[in-house]
């Protein structure tokens, strides 16, 4: 088994403040990984240290063979203009910048492809519909179908379901799975640990330090748990007891 | 009878019909860029931009006299040069972009204002300030044309990026590295057009033909295609109708043609049917189920 990613040593973080510390391990190839951790662990940190938003204060991720522009990345909080006038048709159809770039005109095989993958979020009839004019959860199902058609070989969702009915919920899990079954790599950052344990085979549990990593059962001990929340209250406080353990 | 009182002018007098062929390639030219503007809520940088255009045209002025290429290269210099600071400023440090934009074009105007009070006379002032639409030579126009044609080009090409750093700009960076490409160049597409639009309606009025149509279409379509082809509309009637009022009225025509696009604004704002005030006023009924 390859991996997809191998975070060696890296440190992440803001001002110099670091939020991720000395990470280690690594992402195969193909794998579906919830990463857990309480609010301020840094989760939301290593995904823009992946995508490459944020740069590392020291250490490095080393990807097996992805280039960029084969990463998705689905944002905890997007910053779409909800007021701009585009509709979800077009929203949609951007998720195929990396084949048409931003000059190329769209073809008919793209055309079609856009509409299967609306129609697989269950939006068919919202095509034309203006984006301001959908609810929450509704944004959210258009911003997977983005994701679908980006064909990324490595999906970063932040709290992908958060805000949504049960229903969508499924929905959108079901093409997470979908995801996982073409036998791409999946990071996904969740609080519900019912789901966790129910879709995710594997999890990261972090907080500012991994505090573990493997099958979902290991991982999401009640020992564990108790270990992340002691960590990050320790992270609370004033800056330099941060990413010490109280021993 | 009506049609000679919109026509007679223009058949007449070569000034009216060049001063209108100007007024249209501006039209054509530097609402679309409007649009844009406010679509990136971004409305008032074009206000900012035309007064940091100022001081270039002042010093064209001084080195060369009422000369056009002088002119219109200051004007280009100071205007990129004001972007392109704030740009820097904006990326590097935690000032935000609002905030570096209106100390450079301050910095910029007051430094206007100094070399035409110091060197020039009123006379001058009034031709950047307010155009001199009524005296566009040949060469002026096929300035305009032209800055007209490189600008609906440029935005033609750079059309997919553009909309997407206004929806979902974290989208944008994360798939390609345009986004700075298409905001640059978008800046040096509304310093451009706000170049081309003093030599006609001058520095200030120049940024009402850029917005003020836009602020018209915003309530008759929400399409953005739609929104663009309305606020040209919207721009080209009222510079012939600004146009003819100045003429018979003997009014100066840069602001009558900027005040029949606000006489418009104020009519959309009442009764256009996407959020006017009449809407609001008498509701319509909702739809039963
Ligand atoms: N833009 C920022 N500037 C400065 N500090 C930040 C910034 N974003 C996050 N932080 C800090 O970094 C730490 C980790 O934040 P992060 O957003 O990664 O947490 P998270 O695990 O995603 O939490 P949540 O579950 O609430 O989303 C927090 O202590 C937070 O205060
Ligand atoms: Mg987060």
């Amino acid at each position: 088994m390859t991996c997809a990613l191998e975070f060696q040593d890296l440190t992440l973080g803001y001002d110099r403040h670091p939020a991720v510390h000395r990470q280690r391990g690594e992402i195969a190839e193909g794998s579906l990984t919830a990463i857990v951790g309480p609010n301020g662990a840094g989760k939301s940190t290593m995904l823009k240290g992946v995508i490459g938003i944020l740069r590392p204060l020291e250490g490095r991720i080393a990807f097996g063979g992805l280039t960029r522009s084969e990463i998705a990345y689905l944002p905890q909080q997007s910053d779409i203009d909800r007021s701009f006038p585009i509709t979800v048709a077009d929203l949609v159809a951007m998720g195929l910048w990396r084949e048409i770039g931003g000059f190329a005109g769209l073809q008919t095989a793209h055309h079609a492809r856009i509409a299967e993958a609306i129609a697989a979020v269950g939006l068919e009839g919202f095509e034309k519909r203006p984006i301001g004019s959908l609810s929450g959860g509704q944004i959210q199902r258009v911003l997977f179908a983005r994701l679908l058609l980006q064909d990324a070989r490595l999906v970063l969702l932040d709290e992908p379901f958060s805000a949504v009915d049960v229903r969508t919920m499924a929905d959108l899990i079901g093409v997470v799975q979908r995801w996982h079954g073409e036998g791409r790599t999946v990071l996904a950052v969740l609080h519900d640990l019912d789901t966790v344990r129910t879709h995710f085979p594997r999890t990261l549990m972090l907080a500012r330090e991994v505090v573990a990593h493997g099958p979902t059962a290991q991982v999401l001990t009640a020992e564990n748990q108790f270990r992340a929340r002691q960590m990050c209250e320790a992270c609370a406080g004033p800056p330099h007891t941060c990413g010490r353990i109280a021993a | 009878m009506m049609w000679e009182i919109l026509v007679q002018p223009f058949a007449d007098f070569g000034f009216m019909r060049r001063a209108l062929m100007g007024c249209i390639a501006i039209s054509v030219g530097a609402t679309p860029v409007g649009v844009f503007l406010m679509l990136r809520r971004m409305s008032l940088t074009g206000d900012a931009m035309a007064h940091a255009i100022l001081p270039g045209a002042a010093v064209g002025y001084l080195v060369a006299g009422l000369s056009l290429g002088a002119m219109t290269i200051g004007g280009l210099i100071a205007g990129m040069a004001v972007a392109l600071l704030a740009g820097f400023v904006t990326r590097v440090t935690a000032l935000r972009e609002d905030t570096s934009l209106a100390a450079f074009y301050l910095i910029s105007l007051a430094v206007g204002v100094l070399i035409v009070s110091t060197r020039g006379s009123n006379v001058d002032l009034m031709h950047v300030l307010f155009g001199t639409v009524l005296a566009l030579d040949d060469d002026t126009l096929i300035l305009l044309c032209s800055i007209t044609s490189i600008s609906i080009f440029a935005l033609a090409i750079l059309f997919r990026p553009l909309v997407l750093e206004c929806a979902d700009p974290q989208f944008l960076r994360s798939v390609s590295g345009l986004s700075a490409m298409a905001h640059f160049t978008f800046l040096a597409l509304v310093v451009l057009n706000l170049v081309a639009g003093f030599h006609a309606l001058g520095t200030l009025m120049a940024v009402g033909i850029m917005i003020l149509p836009a602020a018209v279409a915003r309530f008759w379509s929400v399409g953005i295609g739609a929104l663009i082809v309305i606020a040209v509309s919207a721009a080209m009637l009222s510079s012939l109708s600004g146009l003819l009022f100045s003429y018979y009225f003997s009014l100066p025509s840069g602001p009558a043609i900027i005040l029949v696009a606000g006489l418009a604004y104020v009519l959309s704002l009442v009764f256009g049917p996407m959020g006017g005030l009449a809407g609001r006023v008498f509701p319509r009924r909702y739809l039963k189920t």
